[in-house]
């Protein structure tokens, strides 16, 4: 049943964040401000750019790598949302028609290259977004949010979008069964009956809500939560910053593997 | 002692959709007692229990904890008092890790760090979960979310204990391993159940209640021994006392 496998996928992801590797253990506020920056100077290149980006591959795989995560996962996941990047893309070789290379006599137009462009910065974009997740727990995320001055509000929102999010999918998938259980070939699974399962599950969801702050009342909540603090910036949060913001400022602004590709070229010549 | 009485004067309280569910309910709960709360389905426990942190306010009478007459503006004192155990431990836990969870009482009431780990300790120890601190909610077994659930409650010293369904979808051991745990607790107890042997157990005193009155308050073991009484509410012999009734008169 696709909805049980789903729901065991989401739950992997949560399984890895609780690894403990080497990259497990960085400050969650290193590794977020390190992967935004990195994603912000992946898109900053400009739309025919292709040899350039590829020295970038380099801080998802070290993530892969040190954080012990195996590629299926991740891949499986980057291929299930590559229709959006495709879509984008797709229509740029009709569009630009300019030849602008011609590798081997094949004349390659620059909208093939861009469209190129907008896949390898799509695949390492959502790489880099699900492998921090898997990285670090959902907790620890929301934990680095706030101490990196997010309003509280919105994160203590995240924690419990995080919390419930299981109890709601296991809720979703006790009742696919039963209707599972219950209807044969296509009877039952008509649109109206799903229909009224999501406004039942709706129904559901608010009766837990309205228990949950009960049960938070009888505990003293009086509109605020405190998030707890598990990391402490350490001397090797800052060399991981450091080292991989200045990588990827080289990376931006030499032309790594132009340079490369000279050397080898000049040294057999 | 006198400090810890819980009195319900003539109590009535009605839903919204105008269903009445407590039609004149009074009991008097004095320190350190065990009470069963025992009724059929639909007979008003979860409501009685709703009613004793203020979580619903009576439409008519007067509930009293530790004579601090219950009211919008008693009940933060009163909560402090009353420690209450959900029948669902999922509403209970949500936040990020166990230790977090059982902290988050203590916190609210304005502990220092150390109390507040000390709190935690004790609590999480005093139900065998220590080792599980670290582990998210979602990732517990059903007896394991029980437990913290309690701890979650003990960690903010109440004297007065109120729990709904405090065994259901247990397994046998932990249920037991439950049981012996509320012995242990010298609070006032207020345990709402369906699993009668679980009151016989742990509680010397039994409320029945249907309709949202009492028919029935007394020892427990006048109560539950008490066939008639009991199949006008639903309710059966408990099953450790089946067996020696067979016995008795086969």
């Amino acid at each position: 049943m696709t909805f049980d496998t789903e729901y065991f996928n989401i739950g992997y992801l949560d399984t890895l964040s609780y690894n403990d590797t080497f990259v497990h253990r960085l400050d969650p506020r290193v590794k977020i401000s390190v992967s935004f920056i990195f994603i912000l100077f992946v898109v900053s290149f400009p739309k025919y750019e292709l040899s350039a980006l590829m020295p970038f591959f380099i801080y998802p795989v070290f993530l892969l790598t040190a954080g012990n995560i195996p590629l299926r996962a991740i891949a499986k996941k980057i291929l299930f949302v590559s229709p959006f990047a495709i879509l984008i893309g797709i229509f740029n070789p009709l569009l630009d028609t300019n030849v602008m290379l011609t590798p081997f006599g094949v004349p390659v137009t620059g909208g093939w290259i861009s469209f190129l462009s907008i896949i390898f910065k799509y695949v390492l974009t959502i790489s880099t977004a699900l492998l921090l997740i898997a990285v670090t727990s959902f907790p620890g995320i929301c934990e680095a949010l706030e101490r990196l001055k997010l309003p509280r509000v919105f994160v203590i929102q995240l924690l419990f979008l995080y919390r419930y999010l299981f109890v709601l999918l296991k809720e979703a998938l006790r009742m696919i069964r039963a209707r599972e259980a219950r209807s044969f070939g296509k009877r039952g699974k008509e649109i109206k009956t799903f229909i009224r399962l999501i406004s039942v599950l709706l129904l559901r969801t608010l009766e837990k809500a309205e228990r949950i702050y009960q049960a938070m009342l009888s505990r003293g909540f009086r509109g605020e939560i405190r998030v707890f603090k598990r990391h402490n910036l350490r001397i090797h949060d800052i060399l991981f910053a450091v080292c991989s913001i200045t990588a990827f400022y080289i990376f931006r602004n030499f032309n790594v593997v132009g340079l490369i590709g000279e050397t080898l070229s000049r040294s057999f010549r | 002692m006198s400090h810890h009485i819980v009195e319900l004067k003539d109590i009535y309280f009605s839903y919204p959709d105008s269903t009445e569910a407590l039609n004149g309910l009074s009991f008097r709960i004095v320190h350190g007692e065990s009470v069963g709360i025992a009724g059929a389905n639909g007979a008003g426990k979860t409501t009685l229990l709703l009613n004793l942190n203020g979580h619903l306010l009576p439409s008519k009478g007067e509930i009293s904890i530790g004579e601090i007459p219950l009211s919008k503006k008693t009940r933060q004192e009163i909560r402090k008092k009353v420690g209450f155990v959900f029948q669902r431990p999922d509403d209970q836990l949500f936040m990020p890790t166990v230790y977090e969870d059982v902290a988050f009482g203590p916190v609210n009431l304005g502990l220092t760090q150390e109390k507040v780990d000390e709190h935690v300790r004790n609590a999480l120890e005093m139900v065998g979960c220590l080792h599980l601190s670290n582990r998210p909610p979602h990732r517990l077994s059903e007896g394991q979310k029980r437990s913290v659930a309690i701890a979650t409650v003990m960690a903010m010293n109440p004297d007065i204990l109120v729990m709904d369904e405090p065994a259901s979808n247990l397994d046998p051991k932990s249920r037991r391993q439950l049981i012996d745990l509320l012995k242990g607790f010298k609070h006032t107890k207020i345990i709402a159940s369906h699993d009668l042997d679980l009151i016989l157990d742990v509680c010397e005193r039994c409320i029945i209640i249907k309709d949202g009155r009492v028919v029935a308050d007394g020892p427990s073991e006048d109560i539950l021994l008490n066939e008639l009484l009991l199949e006008e509410n639903n309710l059966e012999l408990p099953l450790s006392r089946q067996r020696s009734h067979l016995f008795l008169h086969g």
